[in-house]
């Protein structure tokens, strides 16, 4: 069990709140508290809007310790707008549909259950491809 | 007003300011069984279909994550700042843990904890409509200018159970406010309630117990038709006076016979009765029947929303919507996009992502 872990990281994970820079106004994900572009003080919390594309992708069908009901799934390498690039599995989407450069947003979804059935669920990002507005 | 109307008046639940919905939002997950791949395992392919099909829940989705995105469209509608809700309540029959509230993380998720009320609410299929009312009264109080109400299932039904055809996923969120930013001013609402054991679920159990036919007219007919009859009553309006209706939908002949004995037309109710594409949503039902009208309404509607909750119980909403529907139901996903957003599953599929395979 790791509760405490996964509580520390509820914000970033549940709502993709990373950090910006006040110095040069980057934008950091995951929040790091010193700006990796000036290296200066970054704190201030913000809110990503989730909108990104695939910048890599690859489907996993040798899931590790955890992951095993959700396999086979895609993880991509996500360019979210404002520019950090973040590891996350696409849902809501076949493998075979996933192109490099498609648009995609963000969800929060189960990512898996610490341990066995008695265990806490653990929700987080994901990417989906972005719904059709009528 | 007749001495009749004077005691009915008194039914009504009216808030000492007005209020009314500044955001709503649904949520329909992709996939959707249909109601033939059910009968095609448990009947020969022989039964009567209640609907053509009903959403499904991928692997990673619960009432939580639903919940989430349900809440982040009504946030958009609304146009207000996280920090501003003081409520969230989920009402639901099937949160993810027995014990530990849905409602912290979607709270948590659209950035609207630590200042804030949050609860789970269960009463079968109305849990979220009373919600919906207590969150009417929390704004209409004056103790909070926003609540967000969620009703949302991710229903159960037991495999080859006249259920399983029906027993979808889904629902909706509404924030509720001040009535000069609402979208919709709820005019009053009006609650019916009975001891009646026409479904439940006991501690432990996966599925729910039904008493068949008695579902219908002790149960659903009963707690509805007398829900808007002393609704209209007291509020002297009838079934001409409102533009659309949505009944709670657990099936698609249910709520069109209870609207054609209530006095609606057929109308009056396709706009909210999307029980045949996405089947009973329970606690989601009506209300996510309410977004699709929304969806579609124009300033000056009256909208009559009764729910149906097993146990049993009806709320009955008078809603009329306002100007601002025209710019606001623009600025969130409609409902007819997750319905249209749709994958088809078989039986095979089904059973693996309903996690009724066990694996150990």
């Amino acid at each position: 069990m790791e509760v405490p872990r996964h509580w520390r990281l509820r914000k970033q994970r549940y709502g993709l709140v990373g950090e910006a820079c006040p110095h040069c106004e980057s934008k950091l994900f995951p929040p790091r508290d010193v700006c990796p572009e000036c290296g200066k003080d970054a704190r201030e919390p913000y809110q990503f809007s989730g909108r990104g594309e695939v910048y890599s992708f690859t489907t996993v069908y040798e899931p590790p310790t955890g992951f095993e009901e959700y396999a086979p799934y895609t993880v991509a390498l996500v360019k979210l707008e404002e520019g950090p690039m973040v590891t996350a599995q696409l849902t809501d989407v076949n493998s075979k549909d996933v192109k490099i450069g498609m648009p995609v947003e963000m969800v929060t979804r189960k990512i898996r259950t610490d341990g066995d059935e008695r265990g806490m669920i653990i929700y987080g990002y994901k990417f989906r491809p972005v719904l059709q507005k009528s | 007003m007749s001495p009749m109307n004077e005691e009915h008046n008194n039914l009504l639940l009216k808030p000492n300011r007005a209020v009314g919905i500044v955001g709503y939002g649904a949520y329909v997950p992709q996939y959707r069984l249909p109601a033939a791949e059910v009968a095609r395992i448990w009947t020969n392919g022989q039964a009567a279909l209640p609907v053509k099909e009903k959403s499904v829940p991928g692997l990673d989705e619960d009432v939580a994550t639903m919940s989430i995105e349900a809440a982040r469209n009504a946030m958009k509608r609304a146009q207000i700042s996280p920090e501003q809700l003081r409520a969230i309540w989920v009402g639901s029959e099937s949160h993810p843990y027995a014990v530990k509230p849905t409602s912290t993380i979607v709270a948590e998720a659209i950035g609207a904890a630590p200042h804030i009320q949050a609860g789970d609410w269960e009463f079968a299929c109305k849990a979220g409509t009373e919600a919906m009312v207590a969150a009417v009264a929390f704004v209409g109080s004056g103790m909070a200018d926003y609540a967000m109400a969620i009703g949302m299932d991710t229903a159960q039904g037991r495999p080859g159970d006249a259920l399983e055809y029906t027993a979808g996923a889904g629902g909706a969120a509404f924030i509720f406010g001040p009535a000069q930013f609402s979208l919709a001013i709820v005019e009053y609402t009006y609650s019916y309630v009975t001891d009646t054991p026409d479904f439940f679920r006991r501690q432990y159990q996966k599925y729910p117990e039904h008493a068949q036919r008695f579902t219908g007219d002790p149960a659903y007919f009963k707690h509805i038709t007398h829900a808007a009859q002393t609704l209209m009553e007291a509020s002297e309006t009838k079934p001409s006076d409102y533009r659309y209706a949505v009944f709670h939908q657990p099936n698609l002949k249910f709520p069109q016979k209870v609207a054609a004995q209530l006095g609606f037309t057929r109308e009056q109710i396709a706009p909210g009765l999307l029980v045949g594409e996405i089947g009973n949503t329970y606690a989601g039902a009506a209300i996510i029947g309410l977004t699709a009208i929304l969806d579609i309404a124009e300033p000056g509607d009256r909208i009559l929303v009764v729910s149906f909750g097993s146990g049993a119980g009806s709320d009955a909403f008078s809603i009329v919507v306002t100007e601002a529907i025209r710019e606001r139901r623009n600025l969130a996903p409609k409902t007819k996009d997750y319905i249209a957003r749709r994958v088809p599953i078989d039986y095979a599929q089904y059973v693996r992502q309903r996690g009724k395979l066990t694996m150990k």
